[in-house]
């Protein structure tokens, strides 16, 4: 594997080996000085050109624990603005010579395209609703160390499907480790074909609620209420909303997921957000390893591969 | 000074029959068997047919000549063997009025093929204000659209089609309600799903067609359907037709050669508008252009230069190169009679854009010398690197397709000879 540009380049091996290494990485976090060698003298640039905190946070500190120098490029005060081109932009940051090459986009495809243009290794961060692998790696992670194994697992992405580059990667990396995974949202918030996807539709939370393993909640935008996409933020959470008396008919065991940032009160409550089946610090510490292993696998473990 | 066309097979509406063809003084001198003349092209194994004729050509002057001008687009027309093109208005400044028609036929008056220009249907292809079209009518713009938009407000789309038929133009709609579009960048479906890329319904265009052919039954003025996409609209289309309406229409040849799995690479070539279509639909489009709901196949030739389609996907500007591939196309994927492509290519879009008896045949004395003269066996791989087009965003690069322009004839001028432009 060059590139990390869809869950689909890693397939059901490349995930299992992703949790490996990851586990290899936790127990390096651990220790009093949390940082090995293994990417001494490489670089790994950040390319984002959307707003983000905590991935490229995550990314630059799983870059620095592998001892890898990092080059940051934030659009806000870059020669974006003065109209460079997304080529340009990758051909004068690959002549500096990084190793890889993260990617965010709002539109989807361009760790794709960034991919044709550079020799470095790229991953992608998040290109428009399409995927955001490293995020669904990690949550695998989370689930796997909560519960053990995702294989029969029932899990519930809850929310705004159709925009959600976060739903698009966790259901490809979900359901190739066996898990059964049921959207469900109010049918303006799916996608086009969903039943070509290998999921549940629901519309009733109620319904799914009370023998589901995770529901992993998906954050609603204020404008879809402007697009004619919902009524109102109000009416969806009474729908959909995971609120103290829906968390209380979940089993006790079952986990509460968000990729963050959370819009408190409106996808979830606050106090659901509090309990300790709630797992979103645990899936920002992850984040870390989980990338350390995703820049491992890419720039250190055999190149020749596929 | 004569030119012989010799030993082809001429096909146009009348027949097929082996002849050779004398051009003298931009006009057809004779047509029949052992014919002479002062310079001899050879057309063995070809046919001879009319110069094509594209209802849909975005030529890109004024305005916009990085990608193409008129002059570079009509290269790329004759080496298509294309004699005729309508260059569409969607220039900056849009072809709104009598001073950008005069611009574009001037312009035109120096290319290879005749360029003739459409006309904005109005004022700026906003929507909102009917354009002058009587003032460009009498230019001789016969065709009127806003093509890139379409005509979102219905009652304004109705009194266009009560002025136009005053003048005996036809309106040719860009079919594409916004609302439902939604700024979408590919075809909504299984693989827009997957790629997590914005999409377009089919619905998008034929709830336009619909209304259209409803308008026209209320007005009773023809309309044109451009570039439709999807098998509900042709259906729509082959009912209107059955019922006795005004209604005519184009494919592009994209629209039957591709699908929407193109886009799964994220390569801003295979962005058009209105989309690539799932199976189905191509092969509804197949059909159409086979039982004759659909008239003829259009280029919609969209130049656009290499930064342009290097943008991100969905930032990327819709629309893909045409003219020089469309002959073969039609050959290689439409499992129709040459002689059938050739109609859908000369005499069906000339009588639509209002051109009989300058372009699209037949091939009889005194007619005026606009000929194709094509091998339709020759094999081919499309470069875009061997392009006359200024820009490059061919979705073909790479293809085998069959069947390629020998020599291209101009009003009595060979401006393709032995598949070479000849400036």
């Amino acid at each position: 594997m060059r590139h990390l540009l869809s869950i689909s380049d890693l397939g059901v091996e490349g995930i299992e080996e992703v949790c490996r290494l990851a586990d290899h990485f936790t127990e390096v976090s651990q220790r009093s000085i949390p940082k090995v060698p293994a990417l001494r003298g490489k670089t790994v640039a950040t390319l984002f050109y959307e707003d983000s905190t905590r991935t490229r946070l995550s990314f630059e500190v799983a870059a620095r624990r592998l001892s890898a120098d990092v080059m940051g490029f934030s659009v806000s005060n870059s020669s974006v603005n003065k109209g460079e081109s997304v080529r340009d932009t990758v051909n004068t940051i690959s002549a500096m010579g990084p190793d890889a090459l993260v990617v965010r986009h709002r539109s989807a495809g361009v760790p794709h395209q960034v991919a044709a243009w550079t020799g470095a290794a790229v991953i992608n961060a998040g290109d428009g609703w399409h995927e955001h692998p490293t995020q669904a790696l990690l949550d695998c992670y989370t689930i796997r160390d909560r519960l053990g194994s995702l294989a029969g697992r029932r899990i519930v992405i809850l929310g705004d499907v159709k925009h959600s580059r976060v739903a698009r990667s966790c259901v490809r990396a979900f359901t190739a480790l066996g898990a059964k995974v049921t959207l469900v949202a109010p049918p303006t918030l799916l996608p086009p074909a969903v039943d070509s996807w290998p999921v549940d539709i629901g519309f009733s939370l109620d319904a799914v609620l009370t023998d589901c393993d995770v529901v992993y909640g998906l954050r609603v935008q204020n404008e879809r209420q402007s697009e004619a996409l919902l009524p109102s933020l109000r009416e969806y959470t009474a729908q959909w909303g995971l609120t103290v008396d829906r968390a209380a008919r979940m089993k006790p065991d079952a986990l509460v997921m968000h990729p963050g940032p959370v819009n408190r009160g409106v996808e979830i409550a606050p106090e659901v957000l509090d309990r300790p089946n709630a797992t979103l610090n645990e899936q920002v510490r992850h984040g870390v390893v989980v990338r350390m292993a995703v820049l491992y696998l890419l720039l250190v473990a055999d190149p020749n591969s596929p | 000074m004569s030119t012989v066309v010799k030993g082809g097979r001429v096909i146009d509406q009348i027949g097929e029959r082996v002849a050779d063809v004398v051009i003298a003084d931009g006009r057809i001198a004779a047509v029949g068997p052992d014919l002479a003349g002062d310079q001899v092209l050879d057309a063995s194994g070809c046919v001879v047919a009319p110069g094509f004729v594209d209802l849909h050509a975005h030529l890109r002057q004024p305005g916009a000549e990085e990608a193409e001008t008129i002059e570079t687009g009509g290269w790329a027309a004759v080496r298509g063997g294309f004699a005729a093109v309508v260059a569409m208005p969607n220039t900056n400044p849009p072809i709104d009025c009598a001073a950008v028609v005069r611009e574009v036929l001037a312009l035109g008056a120096t290319a290879p093929c005749d360029v003739y220009s459409s006309g904005a249907i109005t004022v700026g292809r906003k929507g909102e204000q009917l354009a002058p079209m009587a003032e460009m009518a009498a230019l001789g713009v016969r065709l009127f659209t806003d093509d890139g938009n379409g005509i979102q407000d219905a009652g304004l789309m109705r009194r266009a089609m009560e002025y136009a038929g005053g003048l005996g133009v036809v309106l040719a709609q860009h079919c594409e309600v916004d609302s439902v579009a939604a700024g979408g960048h590919m075809h909504e479906g299984e693989w827009s799903s997957l790629l997590g890329i914005p999409g377009v319904p089919a619905e998008a265009e034929e709830l336009m067609v619909m209304r259209d052919i409803a308008l026209s039954r209320l007005t009773g003025a023809p309309v044109h359907f451009q570039h439709l996409s999807t098998g509900g609209s042709i259906a729509m289309v082959r009912a209107a037709r059955g019922a006795g309406l005004a209604v005519t229409s184009e494919a592009a040849t994209h629209h039957f050669t591709l699908t929407d799995e193109a886009c799964a690479s994220y390569d801003p070539v295979f962005k058009v508008n209105p989309p690539l279509r799932p199976a189905d639909d191509r092969e509804a489009v197949k059909e159409g252009l086979a039982d004759g709901s659909v008239d003829a196949i259009a280029t919609d030739h969209a130049p656009h230069s290499p930064d342009a389609k290097e943008m991100p996907f969905e930032q990327a500007p819709p629309g893909m190169l045409g003219l020089e591939t469309a002959l073969a196309l039609g050959l290689t994927e439409l499992d129709l009679p040459v002689a059938e492509v050739v109609a859908l290519l000369s005499w069906r879009p000339a009588a639509i854009a209002g051109l009989a008896g300058i372009h699209g045949g037949p091939i009889a004395p005194d007619a005026p010398a606009n000929l194709c003269v094509f091998d339709p066996d020759e094999e081919w791989t499309v470069d875009p690197d061997n392009l006359a087009s200024r820009s490059r965003n061919t979705p073909y690069a790479g293809r085998r397709v069959r069947g390629r322009v020998r020599h291209t004839i101009v009003g009595g001028r060979p401006v393709v000879v032995d598949r070479e432009i000849r400036p």
